[in-house]
This record gives C-alpha cells, sequence and structure tokens, in this order.
C-alpha cells in the first residue's frame, strides 16, 4: 500500500483521500474568494457570502464535535460491546441491543430539545445528541464483529495458554477489526452530517451558516455550509476506506 | 504422567463422562477412540482444562491440575485441534511463536526454534516462515498447526482429531511425521479419533470410550485379539481383519533372526501388512530384513505371517 509521501502526480488526481482533502481545504480557506461567484448566482442578495465566522473556525469546531461524540460512543459502544460478548456479560445483551436501538430511532432533534433545559445551549447537548446518535452502528458491529471469530481461533488461543485479555487484544479484536470500523464509519459519517443539526441548540459547527441562512432565506449561505460538510464526509469516509484496507493488509497477500 | 481419578464431567442433565480413571505413562502414545458423543474430546479437554471436572481429580505428575494457573497448565501443553485454529491474521512464524512468546523467549531463540520446527515438519522456512494460514493448503496448515502445538517443547501434547479432515495421503504421510517426532523428542501424547486405522497404526495404547465410560484400554494387539465387548469389535471391523492384525506387528517381531538372504531388504520395524504387501508385489514367499542399522537381521518368511504372534490368542 502506498502512503501519500510515495505518490506519483497521477495517483494523487484518482486517490479519493487526496482528492478529497485537496476540496476541504480550497473550500474552507477559498470560500471568500467565491463571493463574486455568490453575488452573481444569487444577485438579490446584500450579503452573498457567510462572514459572521470564518469558514476554518466553523470547519475546526465542527470535527472537534464529531470527533468527541465518536470518540466517546467508540468507547462506550466498544467497551459495551465487549461486555456483553463476555462470558459475564452476556445476559445484558438484549438490554444493550434495545438501548442502542432506541438511541438510535429517537431523532437528534428531539434529543436536543429535551437536553437543552437540562443543561442549556452549547456543545454539550449536542455531544450527548450525537453520541447517542452514533452508538447502534458501534455497538451491533462490535458485537457482530466479535461474535464472528471464527470457534476454532478461540479454542486454539485458549488451548495454547492465552488468557482472556490476550485472547481479546491479540486476536479477537484484531480479526474484528474490519467489521468494528465499518460500524465506526458508519456513525461518523452520520454524525458529520448531524452535527449541522446541532447549531440549532448553540454550538458553532457548519450548521451554522446553513440554519441562518434558512431562516433569512439565504441560499448561498445553505449552500456554503452544505458544500463543506459534503467536502468533510467525503474526506472522512475515504480515510475510513484506507483505515480498512489497513486493518486487513494480512488477507490482501 | 496425566492421572484420571473418578472423573465425571455433566453438560446440564447430560453425563458426559463419568467415572472415568486411567493413567497416561511418561512418552506414552495414547489413542482415544469412541463413537461420536462417547466423551473422548471431553476427556481430551479435561487435561489442559479447557473442560473443568465436575467431581474426581486430574493430576499431571502428581499435582492436581484445579490448583493450576489454567493459562500457566495449557502453556506446559501442546494443542491441535481437526478446524487447525490458526490465527489468520498472523505469519506462519508468528503462529508457531504463539506459546515461546507468551513465555517471553528472546526474539533469536524464537526465530531458530521456528526455523527448527519448519524444516521437522517438512516446510520450507524461506517460503513458509512469512506466509498467512489462507495462502497453505490444508495440509501445510495443519503442519503448522502441529509446529505451534510442539514450539516452546511441552512435555504433553494434545491432538483432538487433528488429521480428520485431511486427505488420505497427506493424513498417512503426518501420522508418519507424528511417529518420528514421538519418537524423537519422547513427549507424550494423547490423540483423539474415530478412525480405528489410525488408532492401530498410532498408539502404544487405546482407550476406547462409549457412552462416556471408558470400556476398554490396551495395547493395539489386544484390541484386536482380546475386545473387551461387541463395541469394540465393530470398531476395529470385520473386514480385513487379519490386515489390522498384521499392522500391529512389525517385521523385526516375527523374522527368523539366523538366516540370511539377498535382495532388496525390509527394515525391521516395517509393519507387516507391507511386507505382505511386498511379498505379493514381488512373487516371493521369503523377504531380507534389515535393522535400523542397515546390519542384516534374519529373512522373514510368509508362513511367519500367519504363525500366531505374540499375545496372538485371535
Amino acid at each position: 500500500m502506498n502512503g501519500a509521501a510515495g505518490m506519483a502526480p497521477r495517483d494523487l488526481l484518482t486517490d479519493r483521500l487526496m482528492l478529497g482533502l485537496a476540496a476541504l481545504v480550497a473550500l474552507v480557506l477559498g470560500m471568500p474568494a467565491l463571493k463574486p461567484l455568490f453575488a452573481t448566482l444569487y444577485p438579490t442578495l446584500d450579503r452573498p457570502l457567510y462572514e459572521a465566522e470564518s469558514f476554518l473556525r466553523l470547519t475546526l469546531d465542527h470535527m472537534a464535535l464529531v470527533g468527541l461524540s465518536s470518540l466517546a460512543a467508540i468507547l462506550l459502544g466498544g467497551g459495551a460491546g465487549i461486555a456483553v460478548t463476555r462470558p459475564w456479560g452476556r445476559e445484558f445483551r438484549g438490554l444493550l441491543e434495545t438501548l442502542a436501538t432506541m438511541g438510535q430511532t429517537f431523532p437528534p432533534v428531539a434529543v436536543l430539545a429535551l437536553a437543552v433545559p437540562v443543561i442549556g445551549f452549547g456543545a454539550e447537548p449536542a455531544l450527548i445528541a450525537l453520541t447517542l446518535y452514533a452508538l447502534l452502528p458501534v455497538v451491533e458491529n462490535t458485537i457482530a464483529g466479535l461474535e464472528g471469530v471464527p470457534a476454532a481461533v478461540l479454542d486454539s488461543a485458549r488451548g495454547l495458554g492465552m488468557g482472556p485479555l490476550e485472547v481479546l487484544f491479540r486476536v479477537e479484536l484484531p480479526l474484528a477489526a474490519p467489521v468494528i470500523l465499518a460500524g465506526v464509519r458508519t456513525a461518523v459519517v452520520i454524525n458529520v452530517g448531524t452535527a449541522a443539526i446541532a447549531s440549532t441548540v448553540g454550538a458553532k459547527t457548519l450548521g451554522l451558516p446553513i440554519i441562518v441562512g434558512l431562516n433569512g432565506s439565504n441560499q448561498a449561505y445553505v449552500i456554503q455550509g452544505a458544500l463543506i460538510v459534503a467536502a468533510l464526509a467525503v474526506v472522512i469516509d475515504a480515510a475510513f476506506d484506507r483505515l480498512a484496507r489497513w486493518a486487513t493488509r494480512w488477507s490482501q497477500s | 504422567m496425566i492421572a484420571f481419578e473418578h472423573v465425571t464431567k455433566r453438560f446440564g442433565s447430560w453425563t458426559a463422562v463419568e467415572s472415568v480413571s486411567f493413567t497416561v505413562a511418561e512418552g506414552e502414545f495414547r489413542v482415544l477412540i469412541g463413537p461420536s458423543g462417547s466423551g473422548k474430546s471431553t476427556v481430551l479437554r479435561m487435561i489442559n482444562r479447557l473442560i473443568p471436572a465436575d467431581e474426581g481429580v486430574v493430576r499431571i505428575d502428581g499435582e492436581d491440575i484445579a490448583s493450576l494457573k489454567p493459562e500457566e497448565l495449557r502453556r506446559r501443553m501442546g494443542y491441535v485441534i481437526q478446524s487447525v485454529g490458526l490465527f489468520p491474521h498472523w505469519t506462519v512464524e508468528r503462529n508457531i511463536a504463539t506459546v515461546p512468546a507468551l513465555l517471553g523467549w528472546p526474539k533469536a531463540r524464537i526465530r531458530d526454534r521456528v526455523t527448527e520446527l519448519l524444516e521437522l515438519l517438512n516446510l520450507d522456512p524461506r517460503r513458509y516462515r512469512t506466509a498467512y494460514p489462507h495462502q497453505l493448503s490444508g495440509g501445510q496448515q495443519q503442519r503448522v498447526g502441529v509446529a505451534r502445538a510442539l514450539a516452546a517443547e511441552p512435555r504433553i501434547l494434545l491432538m483432538d482429531e487433528p488429521f480428520s479432515a485431511l486427505d488420505p495421503i497427506t493424513r498417512s504421510s503426518l501420522q508418519a511425521e507424528l511417529s518420528t517426532i514421538h519418537r524423537r523428542t519422547g513427549t507424550t501424547v494423547v490423540f483423539v479419533t474415530h478412525d480405528m486405522d489410525e488408532a492401530l497404526r498410532l498408539g502404544d495404547s487405546i482407550a476406547v470410550m462409549d457412552h462416556g465410560r471408558m470400556i476398554q484400554c490396551a495395547t493395539p494387539l489386544d484390541i484386536l485379539t482380546r475386545p473387551a465387548s461387541p463395541l469394540v469389535r465393530d470398531l476395529v471391523g470385520r473386514e480385513e481383519w487379519g490386515l489390522k492384525r498384521l499392522s500391529v506387528e512389525t517385521v523385526g517381531d516375527r523374522a527368523r533372526p539366523h538366516e540370511n538372504l539377498t535382495g532388496s531388504p525390509l527394515a525391521s520395524e516395517t509393519p507387516l501388512h507391507q511386507a505382505l504387501s511386498e511379498m505379493v508385489a514381488r512373487g516371493t514367499e521369503r523377504l531380507p530384513v534389515v535393522d535400523g542399522d542397515g546390519r542384516p537381521a534374519g529373512v522373514l518368511h510368509l508362513s511367519d505371517l500367519v504363525r500366531p504372534g505374540s499375545g496372538g490368542h485371535a
């Protein structure tokens, strides 16, 4: 597998991750340069470019919110998924799956609306809503990945004298990694989109220009926010693609 | 030495193993045989505590294994299963190094040991050391499985139908290699199978299990000539009984030591059924025999094959 450093210029043009990154950086830093374009497209608008916050600030805050909520979901969901596949945690599996499903079927807007009176406005209610939302794919794929480890492999791991933690970290998790990663990927990509909604409760994300634009009938704002969210989603998806190939490198030889 | 003292194992209301007692001596090759569900695999897995005994005591060298840490107990034993169970994300080298790595051997020692084992199991180290399990055939995978089990020089090797899933030719060559390894290392082997030919070929002694009980434990010759019950007789099978009878003794057991004959000789450890086959193939009634060092060791006559041998009461 090629690292980005060793790539020929031709590969850079065909690599999804590199292309997406280039597009993302160009959009985030170069949006002000597109002001004349938006002015031409929407001649009736007084302000055709969102300038209340820099797009760099919004993008970094957006990424931080997605990153933190995903990390929380991976730790909570992954940990719970591991726990219910151990002999001592098996009986809690049904309960966990029910909770995770509820977390995802609950609309994020409703979680935000319920969390604000308790926690107040800002990033915290958004963090909670996004974490709950990301939990289900992580939990389900952690369980599915761990259960997919062949029984014979586990039998020989134990039979050769690996302890429970050695079996988990040296055998089960590496073999379950592709499936778990697929769940994390789903969760993170969904959260990149969902985090935009968090701007309704005062979290500064790329949803801010979208929501301000929707309220003020400024389509240019909506497009500017949405373009960067889309580019961010492409970059993250492509990065997970890389990660998934790395996690299964042994099966590709 | 392995000792079972009135060991019982139940799964719910089903008794898998019922008050089984037996010992396996140091260096012995003991085969456990029986129909499926007879409890033979359960007995094997109680030796390394993958299954804990409900009643009774299992001892290794006099020590009750319930008092040992299961991981430490298992690292002292090799373990090979039918479906091999190699770690698919590890190279052949890392798979074989599993137990030495758990035991914290230095890297150089592990590397040398892996080379030694690959050669012992007839796998070219240059070609297979860095290969992944999915790049190997079934027979090669089980060779790696055996190498992995032998890696930390265990004094006990536990094998649960290790060759059952292999084609007859691969199975036969692995059986021969296992016999050689057993002779060379003196490792105690407990080997589960449902194949009586395999049991007769490999075992110093054979324990027959049925419905969780051990119904006979004897030498291959005694299993053939003095079956303790109709089940044992059925397991042996009536077909080709004579050839099986010949397969448990060697040319050296029956040859006339003071005679001499020229011609292409047989090694004294050749099983008698192969000697018979050789006589038929060559169209002769007498074959010269040599010992392990290639020195003349007498002559085998066709009539020697039908003369009742040691313990022959058939």
